[in-house]
């Protein structure tokens, strides 16, 4: 079904906004119905336009946050300062209110969850939403293979799907989620605390050996650091999938 | 800000791609002309801070794909790509 829905001709559909969620100060989800929705796989993402009255257009490209067995579609989007389409879709746009989107897209950057190979996962602030998708999909669909996630914010506030990832980690043995609070961190805060470096890195990681299937999504710096970090361990450079957003997220 | 923060990847191309190609087009392998390695098109590397999109060689660096997209038509330039593998079906199916 899938395979068909991937090939399918690309058209621009109507959804509409049934409900949002504030994760952050300055990072909402937003959940969709749209018309005639084929599925999605985890890690792809969805391309957004906004029409103005007079006719401009602007258009990006947001990752997909739900899993595929979800009712609807949910984005989890980040305001960016002087940007141009997320500070209105995180404070403005209401249920009832409709925009188009095309998708999903990507088929790279995909965990389907039919590996058996254990799971890494290194995400920088909203990087960590694709991640999200394949976190919840894992957790849904029973392919409880072993997963880490290593996940740095700037402070504990910025940390985007805190409850949902603390209540899957506590309820799967086989799931890590570990901190990275850059910036700010609470009183007695005993993660790390630091930019992930190579230490960190070799620390959180499994061995080569293990053939762990890697996703890295964040901030281009971050996403470089972390890639050159893993191959330098020794990681195969083809397992080591990343996504970057660019200097300032998007 | 220096080029390699404007870096992201063939993901960042697969809705455009997707316009001119019936496939998902970042499983692709694509063959650089200028070094000869094969990779697939979701790692390549992507720069939007042009006219167009430009894609390069993560291995060399050379431009392997340009794609423009104004008013009414898309201007392609494929000199860097010696060849594009297509796979019919993605590998990432139904799960």
């Amino acid at each position: 079904m899938e395979g068909t829905a991937l090939r399918r001709r690309l058209i621009w559909r109507l959804a509409t906004l049934v409900d949002a969620i504030h994760e952050t100060r300055d990072v909402r989800s937003l959940v969709f119905e749209v018309g005639d929705w084929s599925g999605h796989l985890p890690g792809q993402h969805v391309d957004v336009r906004l029409t103005a009255e007079d006719g401009y257009q602007a258009q990006r490209s947001y990752s997909i946050a739900s899993a595929p067995a979800d009712m609807s579609l949910q984005l989890t989007v980040e305001s960016l300062r002087d940007g141009e389409v997320s500070p209105y879709l995180v404070d403005e746009l209401s249920p009832g209110d409709q925009l188009e989107l095309r998708g999903p897209v990507g088929g790279y950057f995909v965990w389907d969850g039919r590996s058996p190979s254990p799971l890494l996962l290194v995400a920088g602030g909203s990087g960590v939403v694709p991640l999200m998708s394949m976190l919840r999909h894992r957790a849904v669909s029973g392919r409880r293979v072993p997963a880490r996630l290593l996940y740095s914010s700037h402070g504990p506030d910025d940390i985007i799907y805190r409850d949902e990832l603390e209540r899957m980690a506590a309820a799967d043995p086989d799931l890590k989620v570990l901190h990275v609070l850059t910036r700010r961190q609470p009183p007695g805060w005993t993660g790390y605390a630091r930019r992930i470096d190579g230490a960190m890195l070799a620390e959180v990681a499994w061995p080569p050996e293990s053939e762990a299937e890697i996703f890295v999504c964040g901030p281009t710096a971050l996403v470089e650091v972390v890639a050159s970090g893993l191959r330098d361990l020794g990681h195969a450079p083809e397992r080591i999938r990343t996504e970057r957003f660019g200097p300032t997220g998007r | 800000m220096d080029a390699d923060e404007l870096r992201l990847d063939g993901n960042a191309a697969a809705g455009l791609l997707r316009e001119l190609f019936v496939h998902e087009m970042t499983v692709s392998v694509g063959t650089c002309a200028n070094c000869r390695a094969a990779t697939k098109v979701g790692a390549l590397h992507v720069y939007r801070n042009a006219p167009g999109l430009v894609m390069r060689c993560p291995v060399c660096g050379a431009v392997m794909l340009r794609v423009v997209h104004g008013g009414d038509r898309y201007w392609v330039e494929t000199v860097g790509l010696r060849l594009l593998e297509i796979p019919e079906t993605p590998p990432p199916s139904s799960p």
